[in-house]
């Protein structure tokens, strides 16, 4: 007999908290009792091992799988999300990895995909761009033009691009999938700018990422998946990085750790 | 938002600010990489540089034409005349409809095979049911346009459902509704239309007469110049650039001579057909609402990238289904002007080159195999080309053998430069 742990009761102002969520995939349990509180105004990375289960839980979250057991509750409701198009109407907005733009369209119409503006039956391209205007400068987004198709924006931009649309339907929880692999370190930046400017706009937001050095200069919290288990949550501000390494391999001994130390003897040595 | 909409009401546009002071400027134009181009000379250097970048839009078909049209008028003196012409936009009419409806297809990077077919079936109802059943022209009319819209649908659901490639569908259909069109004919398989009904004098006898073809060129004109400045205004109120008066006066009046000469030129002869209005009217119909529509907006970006319009709420299956629908109807209403102009409906009808004709058009007319690229424009100009081809030769007594061979070439030139602009645009990183 497994004795099933009592769940943490929900903290006032949280906008989304997961308690005992499970998912298998026939013979692998790919989530057990995942635990998550996500607050307004706050960026809580995901981080974990391939194989942790960072995607199943983001894609739990956006609705793309139905959990098998456990409870959601966004904004002090218990809801079910049933599909991705019910999570962006409860107000969590995801940018999956593949950003899922048009490249044959400018980033007026993707920005707007889906929703567009109206006049009478026509589009309304005015208020269209003046408003991705609007919104691009409140997130002080560098991109040069609005009308150039977005397959002549640089990564950072695409994904800057990707991130403003999530923001056209007021969501109050993003989720942001590996938001800066494969981009150059300027780019990262801007997209870590960009990340704080949510947060500041009162957004909680979920970020999904390898790179610690990322995770360590924009997180307040960071939790730790491990094997498809919860293994710690830790506030960045009182935490070294080496915690959270130990925690997402789930030993001090191990490879990451050992060669930081090793550095620092070195380093210690040269002195 | 820092844009001032004081800013509106200086004219700051039309000349290049001394100071480059971001409250004064537009709110699209503030970003310091942005290369300055404005007014008329400007307009040209950005336009010679989407060019270089394999953005070539619809200037290679308009090149082409142009030297069509001279190599022709060269071997045979007749071919720019007003009568040659005349016909040559009454033989346009049939494709340039069929082609619009190709042109649907092609922004969703699919293809529709049975068009002939479909033609040819609408104009065998319309034959049989108002030739020999007696029925009103209106219903029979109807009832062909209403069968392509059917087989569009069948398609769709064919696609949507099972998901059979869209080349198999219609190639199915190609074959299936000849046969169909030929079981409707029966065993005369050949109808001849009375010459006073209203849809073959609609087709061969009915030209717009000199004062009206001048109100039209009037109306046409106008209405381009006011819808222009009218959104000019509205992105001077919004804090946004806009294109100089000047380059709209410019654009407006290259409109009016060109459509001035072309009814110049027609009226030397019965003057513009009524038929072929239709064939514009339908074509700034379809640009409007692929361009200017959220349907179009849809289309574009279902033929761009499926999986980014179906994750943006887009109904992708209702897109493929309302386009399936709109070529085969675009292909019955082609079908039945082709047969009130030839004034008969035969077992042939829709048969032979009519099929690949329309698919030539709209390739050559720019509109990219590929998907989420192309115009409604270049059903109208591709058709132009392919007809002023087989025009030119039968005037120089050259057989169909000769006409394949060189519209094949054509064919394969413009297939040729959609890839290679391709390749192109994305180098320059506007695919």
């Amino acid at each position: 007999m497994t004795v099933t742990p009592t769940p943490t009761p929900i903290a006032a102002g949280t906008v989304l908290a997961l308690r005992g969520v499970s998912k298998r995939f026939g013979a692998v349990q790919a989530l057990k009792n995942i635990e998550l509180d996500v607050r307004p105004g706050e960026v809580l990375a995901l981080v974990g091992d391939n194989g942790a289960g960072k995607s199943t839980l983001v894609k739990t979250i956006a609705g793309v799988y139905t959990a098998d057991d456990g409870q959601m509750v966004f904004d002090g409701q218990e809801v079910r999300v049933g599909s991705p198009a019910e999570a962006q109407q409860l107000g969590i907005a995801t940018v999956f990895q593949d950003l899922a733009l048009c490249d044959n369209l400018d980033v007026v119409a993707n920005l707007y995909l889906g929703s567009e503006l109206r006049k009478g039956n026509l589009l309304d391209e005015v208020e269209m761009e003046r408003s991705s205007w609007e919104l691009l400068r409140q997130l002080s987004a560098k991109i040069p033009s609005v009308r150039i198709p977005v397959a002549s924006l640089s990564g950072g931009q695409r994904q800057t691009v990707a991130i403003a649309r999530s923001l056209l339907g007021q969501p109050k929880v993003v989720m942001l999938d590996e938001p800066t692999a494969a981009l150059g370190v300027a780019q990262t930046a801007e997209v870590l700018n960009l990340v704080e400017r949510l947060r500041e706009r009162g957004l909680a937001v979920i970020l999904i990422s390898h790179n610690m050095a990322d995770v360590m200069a924009v997180a307040d919290r960071v939790a730790v998946l491990r094997l498809g288990r919860n293994n710690g949550i830790f506030t960045v501000s009182e935490t070294k990085t080496q915690d959270i390494i130990a925690a997402i391999t789930g030993a001090t001994d191990n490879a990451v750790s050992e060669r930081a130390a090793r550095r620092t003897r070195e380093e210690g040595a040269a002195s | 938002m820092t844009t001032p909409v004081d800013g509106s009401k200086t004219p700051v546009q039309d000349t290049v600010p001394e100071a480059q002071d971001p409250a004064v400027l537009p709110a699209d134009l503030q970003d310091e990489r942005l290369i300055a181009s404005r007014g008329v000379s400007g307009a040209i250097a950005a336009f010679t540089s989407r060019l270089r970048s394999g953005d070539l839009g619809s200037v290679p078909v308009v090149l082409g034409l142009i030297i069509i049209w001279a190599v022709f008028q060269i071997a045979n003196s007749n071919f720019l005349s007003s009568r040659n012409l005349v016909n040559l936009t009454l033989q346009t009419t049939s494709v340039g409809v069929i082609a619009l409806g190709i042109v649907l297809v092609l922004l969703l990077g699919e293809i529709d095979l049975s068009i002939g077919s479909v033609s040819g079936l609408a104009a065998a109802i319309l034959g049989v049911t108002f030739v020999n059943e007696g029925w009103p022209l209106a219903l029979s009319v109807v009832a062909g346009i209403v069968t392509g819209a059917v087989i569009g649908l069948f398609y769709g659901l064919l696609y949507t459902r099972f998901g059979v490639p869209s080349f198999v569908i219609t190639l199915a259909g190609l074959l299936g509704f000849l046969g169909l069109q030929l079981l409707v004919l029966g065993k005369e398989g050949s109808l001849n239309l009375p010459f006073d009904s209203p849809i073959v004098k609609f087709a061969t006898q009915s030209f717009l007469s000199p004062v009206v073809s001048y109100i039209f060129i009037a109306v046409t004109v106008a209405l381009y110049a006011l819808s222009r400045l009218r959104g000019r205004g509205q992105r001077l109120a919004a804090g946004l650039s806009a294109a100089p008066t000047s380059i709209i006066g410019v654009k407006a009046g290259a409109l009016a001579v060109t459509l001035l000469i072309s009814v110049i030129v027609l009226n030397g002869d019965r003057g513009m057909p009524s038929m072929f209005l239709l064939l514009l009217v339908l074509v700034v119909l379809t640009d409007i609402a692929v361009r200017r529509t959220r349907w179009g907006r849809s289309v574009m970006a279902v033929g761009g990238n499926v999986e980014a319009a179906r994750r943006a709420g887009i109904n992708v299956r209702m897109i493929y289904l309302t386009v399936f629908a709109a070529c085969s109807t675009f292909a019955a209403v082609g079908g039945l002007l082709a047969a009130a102009r030839l004034v008969a409906v035969n077992q042939s009808s829709g048969g032979g080159d009519t099929n690949l004709n329309a698919i030539a058009a709209a390739v050559i007319g720019g509109t990219s195999l590929f998907g989420g690229r192309g115009s409604a424009y270049s059903a109208l100009l591709g058709a132009l080309v392919i007809v002023s081809i087989s025009n030119g030769l039968s005037l120089l007594s050259l057989d169909s053998n000769v006409r394949y061979i060189v519209t094949a070439g054509v064919l394969l030139v413009a297939v040729t430069i959609d890839s290679l602009s391709r390749r192109s645009r994305q180098a320059h990183g506007r695919a």
